[in-house]
């Protein structure tokens, strides 16, 4: 039993995602091929062939390929397919924007953003925002799906001795053409979007005050939330509510500051990988989520966590 | 040009999912049922398009029970023009629902197909893409911009880390994200008219699709409950366990 | 503002059991005598049903008055009503009373007053009642000479400082020969109408409860289906109002809930709070051991019946169901009354609509007809009950047993009610109650419970929950009372947050929702509720 996965990359570098959908194809018990397809993209087949566990690397380096265009890397994917009886990718938005193209063209269904992996056929996923956890089995011969990334500890980028093999793709489809790209890279991220995320909430206590917030976020490179009692406290603008009737995030990690951890808050953060809280009370409900608390006055904790990142 | 745009009938974002305590499903007796938000955006995109004098028609498809019905009712008293309802009380999982709006598509010809990006019960992301697929035409998902030019149209998309920007020849497939547009509000005269708007319903036999699932359900849980996990006395400890332990700093 | 205005026969406001029995009445005579009459309902929660929530054990004497065949229509009246407990609590120990007279649900139904609703809804879509859920109505119209001549529907899109946003629509006038007004109990617009049209002259003020329910799914060996129970006693003292249900529907599931009068006296009583604890008392807890909660709500309800209904007609409309008042207190139901009140209403529109076409009528006969109906008797019958538990509760119990058994309720003098929001004392006067802290089982804090409400507003909104005095609530609310709309709001609404110079009342009107006793019990009568922007508020499922 092999399995294939869509390396996703910029085609220097892998995107560590890969790692992460590399160790959930490694679940599954049999072989793993990685699939690297970009424009000058060697290098990122080099890095694929390093990673723990792989096998082999297609490297299919050609123009149309070089931004993952769902219209080119289907068929791509499509026309490699046969050997494999599952094809994964991370639950990026490339993945999410390629793979259940392949399905169609194979005629098969897509298991999307699996947590878990039961059997060959059967799999873990989150349905109804998270409210509920869904095992499904596949019928079909071939399955296509995506990983979501915080479900699997990624693979270990070295110690592997994948070989490299070069496969022919095909010309563009031309029906759609990349025309750009704007990365929020230098500033901070986007909320949903974020890997780290710094929450401030009443104990905050002012808007000025958040500037505490941010500072840590700077450092972690982090995006910016709040609580809903923030926001209608006036310190933040109201894009910036995680929970039930703002935003919800999966983050890896959610720094959760002076948050008392209501309910409403939780249902948007509640699939974060790990959690932080830093709250004065240690009574707060957020504790009983949280991975890791500290019990102390955010004003003192919080620069003082800021400085000591460096 | 014709735009189609996809509606599903699916759990109000209000309501909270629960698995019925037997675990053989999701308890959505009595539930308040919805078109799905991100349907919505889709369809106000549309209508905008519309109202910019670049379509000529715009219809709604929405595929299973009778009452998908007010679905499209509400689409209409949007200001969609007319709907077709595949009726089915089967279940459709999305490579079927992709097949039977194919089916829709090589009928009715339109110019644009938009779709919501995700349905907030399956929550699957595949529909938009399948269709695309199977029609071999090109796609723009998660869209939060939607500009016509000529006999292309160019979409801003949401990806991870920021936006990208791709033009797609017409016949396209676009799927909206939650940024795209803000629905209008339903207006009380516009609900009466959209009675009146025509709906057609034909079945998944008459359009020839095979809807057999592929996906069969074992179970359903709720999701583990967090626990709290450790204190720890001070900053560095803090920093030491989120470097070390967790690894994600 | 040019608003759209639509025109109807009749508009009803609100879809709840009155509102819906009104509708579908009045297109029945309308069908049976071959008449045009357009009916439309306005309903501000988002489906029907959104903003139902009551026990509840129905007497199915109205339906079986208007729709005798709703068995075969498959109306959701599912489980018979099997067996009455009425039980006297002390802390620890709970003893079996004689079930109450009024109290014998024989023949009766244990239903999801909201499922029954959404029922209803069909069987008016049916007869061509046009509803229309997601659409408050926010304002009453008038003619120049002062007769009513419809609703207006809230406006759309208003930002919080009360702009236009940028999918702003304004609100819609609709205009109708007779508005019924079935906003259910404390309705916003109907308590305009009592100022305007003097409607409360020579009655009783009108006095509430405020019933805080629950909704569980518990093991199937702890489920008797059809099982009744109420409670009087403990939590609450012998000068505090309140007891509660608790009944076994289909499937695995109870209906638990707590009434708190709201004449109580003491500003540190939190009515959700002592519906927390109540669950704790031993012979209740066993019940809910091993179950999970699955949705909460609250409502405050009429409890004033008979001499606190107010005159119900003027000029172009009417007062039907709760808003009106025709809940019989010790029955604890309100339901059959409701629709009864909506019915004979339906009928004297449909005769004054059909004899004249003059606008602006004033229909008395509808009180006519209501004053012969059982639902007149009823109530009449047992009017003293309630204010009798201003002598505490052994005596209301004692008088209650004498005025039920011995006088058949037709005792010559008629007790009289005084108003809730002057009951509270100061509360430098009052101790502090000290609630125990939910264990998040079996009992539960506000905010997990206002969060299986499904309870959302749009979030750039004026608010709702206005005052019409801004200093009052620092002023009076704190200083005198201590604050005490942050222990009576189910939801969690009112936080008195800050210190010193900087305290002040946050109002978090996301969560509301729409049970209307801050309205009702604030000392000063300063918070006036308002309808929110249409399809907010609670989302109950089944309740």
């Amino acid at each position: 039993m092999t399995a294939l996965v869509l390396a996703e990359h910029n085609n220097a570098e892998l995107n560590p995602a890969t790692l992460n959908a590399v160790a959930g194809a490694q679940a599954l018990g049999g072989d793993v091929d990685v699939l690297v397809a970009g424009s000058g993209c060697a290098a990122v087949a080099e890095a694929a062939a390093q990673v723990s566990g792989v096998r082999k690397v297609l490297l299919c380096d050609s123009e149309a390929y070089g931004h993952a265009l769902a219209e080119n890397l289907a068929p791509l994917l499509v026309s490699l397919a046969e050997p494999y009886e599952h094809l994964l990718a991370a639950a990026t938005t490339t993945g999410k924007n390629v793979m259940p193209r392949v399905a169609a063209l194979l005629d098969v269904a897509q298991i999307s953003d699996i947590i878990g992996i039961e059997s060959a056929d059967t799999f873990v996923r989150p349905i109804y925002a998270g409210n509920v956890i869904a095992t499904v089995r596949s019928s079909d011969a071939k399955k296509v799906i995506t990983v979501r990334t915080t479900a699997y500890d990624a693979a270990a980028a070295t110690g592997g001795s994948g070989t490299v093999e070069t496969v022919d793709g095909s010309a563009a489809s031309g029906a759609s053409q990349f025309i750009g790209e704007e990365l929020t890279k230098s500033d901070r991220p986007e909320l949903t979007a974020a890997d780290i995320i710094v929450s401030g909430g009443r104990g905050v206590g002012s808007s000025e005050n958040f500037a505490i917030i941010e500072a840590l976020a700077d450092k972690l490179g982090a995006a910016v939330g709040a609580s809903r009692a923030a926001v209608d406290a006036g310190y933040v603008p109201n894009d910036y509510q995680v929970g039930q009737t703002g935003k919800v995030v999966a983050p890896t990690l959610y720094v959760a500051v002076g948050i008392s951890g209501a309910i409403q808050h939780l249902a948007g953060m509640k699939d974060s990988k790990v959690i932080v809280a830093i709250n004065k009370d240690e009574e707060a409900p957020i504790f009983g989520v949280a991975d890791y608390g500290l019990v102390g006055d955010l004003f003192k904790e919080v620069p003082a966590m800021t400085e000591a990142l460096d | 040009m014709k735009i189609l745009v996809a509606v599903k009938r699916a759990i109000d974002y209000n309501v909270k999912a629960r698995p019925k305590a037997d675990g053989s499903g999701v308890d959505l007796a009595n539930v308040k049922m919805s078109m799905n938000p991100f349907d919505e955006i889709a369809v106000e995109e549309a209508l905008r398009i519309q109202e910019a004098g670049h379509a000529t028609e715009t219809i709604a498809v929405s595929i299973g029970p009778k009452q998908c019905q007010e679905t499209l009712r509400t689409a209409m008293a949007m200001g969609i023009d007319r709907s077709i309802l595949i009726e089915t009380d089967e279940e459709v999982q999305p490579l079927a629902v992709a097949k039977l709006i194919k089916a829709v598509v090589d009928k009715e010809q339109p110019g644009l197909v938009f779709l919501g990006k995700q349905a907030i019960d399956d929550d699957s992301n595949q529909t938009g893409q399948m269709v695309a697929a199977l029609l071999g035409w090109p796609q723009g998902t998660f869209a939060c911009g939607v500009e016509l030019m000529g006999e292309q149209v160019q979409v801003r998309r949401e990806i991870d880390g920021g936006i990208q920007t791709i033009k797609l020849s017409l016949p396209a497939v676009v799927t909206s994200d939650l940024r795209l547009n803000e629905p209008r509000y339903v207006k009380l005269p516009n609900i009466m008219k959209a009675k009146k708007k025509p709906l057609d319903t034909v079945t998944p036999a008459d359009l020839g699709v095979d809807i057999a699932p592929r996906l069969h359900l074992v179970k359903v849980a709720e999701p583990p409950v967090r626990q709290g996990g450790v204190k720890v006395p001070d900053v560095a400890a803090l920093i030491d366990k989120l470097r070390n332990e967790a690894k994600v700093i | 503002m040019e608003r759209e205005a639509m025109e109807f026969d009749v508009v009803v406001v609100g879809g709840g059991p009155s509102g819906l029995a009104a509708a579908i009445r009045l297109r029945q005579l309308a069908i049976q005598n071959e008449q045009e009459l357009t009916v439309c309902v306005l309903e501000k929660g988002s489906e029907v049903g959104a903003h139902i929530l009551s026990g509840a054990v129905m007497e199915p004497r109205a339906l079986d008055e208007l729709l005798p065949d709703w068995r075969e229509l498959g109306a959701p009246l599912n489980t018979q009503a099997q067996e009455d407990r009425f039980l006297f609590l002390t802390e620890k120990r709970s003893f079996r009373l004689p079930t109450p007279p009024p109290q014998n649900n024989h023949g009766n139904y244990i239903v999801s007053l909201g499922n029954v609703c959404r029922w209803l809804a069909e069987q008016a879509e049916a007869l061509e009642v046009e509803i229309y859920p997601g659409f408050a109505a926010a304002e009453v119209l008038y003619h120049e000479d002062g007769s009513v001549k419809g609703v207006a529907t809230g406006d759309m899109g208003r930002s919080r400082d009360g702009g236009e946003g940028p999918n702003f629509a304004p609100g819609m006038e609709l205009h109708a020969r007779q508005t019924l007004f079935a906003e259910g109990c404390r309705g916003s617009l109907t308590k305009t109408l009592f100022e305007r049209f003097d409607l409360r002259n020579g009655v009783d003020d009108q006095v509430y409860g405020i019933g805080i329910k629950e909704l569980w799914e518990v093991q199937p060996e702890k489920h008797v289906a059809g099982q009744i129970t109420h409670t009087v006693g403990w939590p609450m003292d012998r000068s505090t109002y309140g007891g509660s249900w608790m009944y076994h529907l289909e499937e695995n599931l109870v209906s638990v809930g707590f009434v708190v009068g709201l004449d109580y006296k003491n500003p540190y009583l939190s009515p959700f709070e002592e519906m927390q604890r109540f669950k704790t008392h031993p012979a209740i807890r066993e019940v809910f051991a091993g179950g999970r909660r699955l949705s909460y709500g609250a409502r405050a309800i009429s409890a004033g019946g008979f001499q606190s209904i107010p005159k119900l007609s003027f000029p172009g409309g009417l007062l039907i169901g709760d808003a009106a008042g025709f809940l019989n207190v010790p029955k604890i139901k309100g339901s059959h009354t409701a629709m009864k009140s909506g019915m004979t209403a339906a009928e004297a529109v449909f005769d004054a609509l059909t004899g004249s076409e003059a606008q602006g009528l004033e229909v008395t006969t509808y009180r006519e007809k209501l004053e012969q109906t059982w639902l007149w008797d009823e109530l009449r019958g047992v009017r003293n009950i309630k204010p009798s538990f201003h002598w505490g509760l052994p005596m209301a119990m004692l008088y209650s047993a004498i005025d039920t058994v011995l006088l058949r309720g037709k005792a010559p003098w008629t007790l009289r009610h005084r108003p809730d929001h002057a009951q509270l004392k100061p509360a430098a006067e009052c101790q502090p109650i000290s609630y125990p802290k939910p264990d998040g089982e079996l009992t539960f804090d506000r905010l997990s419970s206002v969060f299986l409400s499904n309870t959302n507003h749009e979030e750039d909104q004026p608010c709702h929950l206005t005052l019409r005095d801004d200093a009052v609530p620092v002023a009076v609310n704190h200083a005198r009372y201590a604050g005490p709309e942050q222990r009576y709001c189910p939801a969690g609404v009112y936080e008195y947050v800050g210190e010193g110079e900087d305290l002040r009342l946050q109002i978090n009107a996301q969560n509301c929702v729409h049970c209307k006793t801050c309205d009702i019990k604030d000392p000063t009568q300063n918070i006036n509720w308002v309808t929110p922007e249409g399809g907010g508020g609670p989302n109950y499922p089944n309740m």
